[in-house]
């Protein structure tokens, strides 16, 4: 299964990325060889609006599965929501803690944004 | 001949501005309220509404069963307001444009219209004044459609006087694009000048002749006139910081009818701003702004 996560950096041991649609990059991770895709997200920091929708496109046409994150505001749910990827807030440590703490179970599912958006 | 009053810093004066120079004049005139997000200027003028109608704007909405998750609509969106996600492709309207992009290259014709409001116009008259003014929709985030609506109301044959927000963004733009002079209405205090700039730098850009009001003219300092002078800016009119002109506009009356001296004020900086504005044809800016 595929889980993208936000990062700061290009490796497993990058701390994750609290933003998601203005994250540095998306790491696409395969939860059972850790095997990873590094997606540079440097268009979408500067975007003038809609960086959260482009961004769940995004993750979306990588074949992810989940996000996991820091924190996603409505339109990027709304967006995950429809791309059928179930979402993961208030994610800290490493790509790799991140992971590992998916696997076991130990991270929970959000309903909704956990964030207003901002215009 | 339309006149745009505008400031760059809130709170200046350009409703009062605005309001009165639209009262004191007595031929054909009308007062377009621009600034859609707080208009104020009925406060004063009290017209008797007598059209209300409601403004949308065109936004996408999706056929699924005509689409074939092509992307090419959200390949020309450049405002992310339209995705296409998993088997489906969604439309966010709130941050649409209406440019009508994705209706145009979708090859499937699987996308037409549908509707979001952008606020209500009302217009009225008091005396013979016309008035109009846009309210925004609570929760819209985009006015500068909803004010291209009000200047719609702009007749070629009347002075026309828009009230327009503050600020230097789009919806300023949008509020003194096409006019044929912008009166900026300032205060001699550092804030009002830091403002002035931003906002002389906006009219320059747009080419439009433009002069002073410095309101509260004897607080703060010079700056702001020697500003002026060094960007060859006329100050038209001024306004002495008193007591009498804020409680007539603490209770919503007209500084022309409390203190009647300012009616003669008020038309001696219309026909300066008459002769500050070079001759033009007939065309109506606004049409061509539509």
């Amino acid at each position: 299964m595929k889980v993208a996560v936000t990062s700061s950096g290009k490796n497993l041991d990058s701390a994750v990325d609290p933003r998601f649609g203005r994250a540095a990059y998306f790491l696409i991770v395969d939860t059972d060889s850790l095997e990873f895709e590094v997606v540079d997200n440097s268009d979408n920091i500067n975007a003038f609006r809609g960086a959260g929708i482009q961004a769940a496109a995004t993750i979306g046409n990588k074949g992810a599965e989940v996000l996991l994150t820091g924190f996603c505001g409505p339109n990027a749910f709304k967006t995950l929501a429809a791309a059928n990827i179930k979402v993961a807030n208030e994610i800290s440590g490493t790509v790799r803690e991140a992971v590992a703490a998916f696997k076991e179970g130990k991270v929970s599912f959000s309903n909704s944004p956990n964030v207003d958006g901002h215009w | 001949m339309i006149i745009s009053v505008a400031s760059g810093k809130g709170g200046t004066g350009k409703t009062t501005v605005a309001t009165n120079l639209a009262i004191s004049y007595e031929g054909d005139v009308q007062l377009l309220d621009c600034d859609v997000e707080e208009p104020n200027a009925h406060l004063f003028i009290r017209p008797d509404i007598t059209e209300v109608k409601t403004i949308t704007t065109p936004v996408p909405e999706v056929d699924m069963g005509k689409c074939t998750l092509c992307g090419k609509c959200a390949e020309i969106c450049l405002f992310k307001a339209i995705v296409v996600i998993g088997k489906t492709v969604l439309p966010f309207p709130e941050m649409c444009h209406s440019c009508g992009g994705c209706m145009a290259v979708c090859p499937e014709k699987a996308i037409t219209e549908t509707r979001r409001e952008l606020g209500v116009i009302e217009r009225g008259v008091r005396n013979g004044l016309e008035f109009v003014h846009g309210k925004l929709r609570v929760g819209e985030a985009m006015s500068p459609p909803l004010i291209r609506k009000v200047r719609e109301y702009s007749r070629p044959d009347a002075l026309t006087i828009i009230d327009a927000p503050p600020g230097t963004s789009c919806p300023v733009i949008a509020s003194m694009k096409g006019a044929d002079f912008v009166l900026l209405v300032t205060e001699p205090t550092p804030f009002g000048l830091n403002d002035l700039k931003l906002a002389v730098g906006a009219v320059k850009i747009l080419g439009i002749p433009c002069g002073l009001v410095i309101n509260r003219a004897d607080i703060g300092d010079d700056r702001v006139r020697e500003y002026a002078k060094e960007e060859g800016l006329n100050i038209l009119m001024e306004i002495g910081f008193d007591r009498r002109i804020a409680e007539a506009y603490s209770k919503g009356d007209m500084l022309v009818k409390v203190m009647p001296e300012w009616k003669s004020r008020f038309l001696s900086l219309l026909r300066q701003i008459k002769e500050l504005t070079p001759r033009k044809n007939s065309e109506n800016p606004d049409e061509k702004y539509k």
